[in-house]
């Protein structure tokens, strides 16, 4: 039907070339010509343009935003480990700096510590030095005591002796014999 | 003759020219073809001039047919395929806009002419047959031995092969060419029903709300037509790229 209202149309399409006024236009070789000639042309330049300039620029726009994009992401990467870096540090000082306080009042301690201990062992040393001294003076004393005891007793022993015998008696003999009797209760 | 729906595909000559008996003229299809280049070419320099870093909207289309057409072949055709980017995209963005061109009113269809589609699709038969000989010389042929078929097949299945392989121009360009030759008849039909029916009448005026609807719907689907015809064309382009660099691999 298709076909016959196009032959129909074409015969009384006035204005249509001679060569193929009787047939369906897209089946009329007299205008392939002309058509493949303007398509070539038409076409072949599109295609340049596209080759040479379109593509060329899009692609170019596309790659540069690609590569910013990357660029921006590996930038926001490099800060992020900078600033992972930086608590790292911080943390690092920190940890460095309580243990440099801990360390100073160890140390603070410790000296306070020896300096108490000296002193200590200075004022024990001299007490002791000065009880030694006492008791050497206590000794003295009891020594020098006891010489006089002896002599007391000596003279004791002389007087009751010579009492009771008249003074018979010299006192050597009873200082010899107070000795003996104290050396041999010794 | 305004009803007559094959009127729309008639050629007029604007500019006479002839050369040796050969008619060259500069027709209303030799307008519309430039028109394309023209219209195409200024929008796709015009929007990415400025070349934005952030698109913006009409940037944005540009940019949407590139990587369309550049995911379309790499899909098809790996990374080697990209050296025919140029060649896609260009059959991509020209048989698209020829159609869109084609759904206004009182414009020329370029793509409803079966020389300009037969044309383009010798084009890519050509460069599919001449990169692919060239590249693999006659491996090339193997695209006709399909692996895995038993011997006694063979024969038979090479010969369809070499068939199917010949005739793919022919389809390549009738698919096109028949989709927008019958979608602009049937578009044209149903208008011319809407005129006569309303000529007669009242009770015609409304029974014409019927090929009225049917007109809309149908430039909406001949909307759609235009893009997926212009789609298949450059999908299957690809495809028959994507067998002229392995022939072996399908």
């Amino acid at each position: 039907m298709i076909f016959s209202r196009a032959w129909a149309a074409s015969e009384t399409d006035a204005g249509h070339g001679a060569g193929g006024a009787d047939v369906f236009p897209p089946f009329d070789p007299t205008t392939f010509a002309s058509q493949l000639l303007w398509l070539a042309i038409s076409f072949g330049l599109f295609y340049l343009l596209t080759s040479r300039v379109i593509l060329p620029r899009i692609g170019a726009i596309l790659e540069v935003r690609r590569d910013r994009i990357s660029q921006d992401l590996s930038e926001a990467q490099r800060l992020k480990e900078e600033s992972d870096a930086a608590i790292a540090a911080y943390e690092h000082e920190l940890a460095q700096a309580s243990a440099n306080a801990h360390k100073i009042g160890q140390e603070a301690r410790e000296q306070a510590k020896r300096e108490a201990d000296a002193e200590r062992e200075k004022t024990e040393a001299e007490l002791a030095g000065r009880l030694e001294e006492a008791e050497k003076r206590i000794a003295d004393i009891k020594a020098q005591a006891m010489a006089q005891v002896g002599e007391i007793a000596s003279d004791t022993a002389t007087a009751i002796v010579g009492e009771l015998l008249g003074g018979r008696i010299s006192k050597a003999e009873v200082t010899r014999a107070v000795a003996d009797a104290g050396a041999r209760k010794a | 003759m305004a009803n007559d729906p094959i009127h729309q595909f008639h050629i007029s000559k604007l500019v006479p020219l002839d050369i040796n008996g050969v008619d060259l003229s500069f027709t209303n299809s030799s307008l519309f073809m430039v028109a394309t280049v023209a219209v195409s070419s200024a929008f796709l320099i015009a929007t990415t001039s400025g070349r934005g870093m952030v698109p913006g909207r009409l940037q944005s289309v540009s940019e949407i047919c590139y990587e369309f057409t550049a995911n379309m072949l790499r899909d098809a055709a790996g990374s080697e395929g990209m050296r025919f980017f140029p060649l896609v995209f260009s059959l991509f963005v020209f048989i698209l806009v020829a159609n869109l061109f084609g759904m206004f009113p009182y414009f020329f269809t370029v793509t409803s002419h079966i020389i300009v589609t037969a044309a383009l699709a010798m084009l890519v038969f050509a460069t599919v047959l001449i990169v692919g000989l060239l590249r693999h010389g006659f491996g090339f042929f193997k695209l006709f031995v399909p692996s895995g078929v038993p011997g006694f097949l063979m024969p038979l299945v090479i010969a369809i092969e070499v068939i199917s392989f010949l005739t793919r121009p022919i389809s390549h360009s009738v698919r096109l060419f028949a989709n927008m030759l019958a979608g602009h008849i049937t578009l044209k039909v149903f208008a011319g029903f809407i005129v006569s029916l309303s000529a007669m009448g009242a009770v015609g005026i409304a029974g014409s709300i019927l090929p009225l609807v049917m007109t809309i719907a149908l430039t909406a689907l001949e909307f759609l037509v235009s893009f997926l015809q212009a789609y298949v064309f450059a999908m299957l382009t690809c495809m028959y790229i994507n067998d002229a660099l392995h022939p072996g691999g399908h």
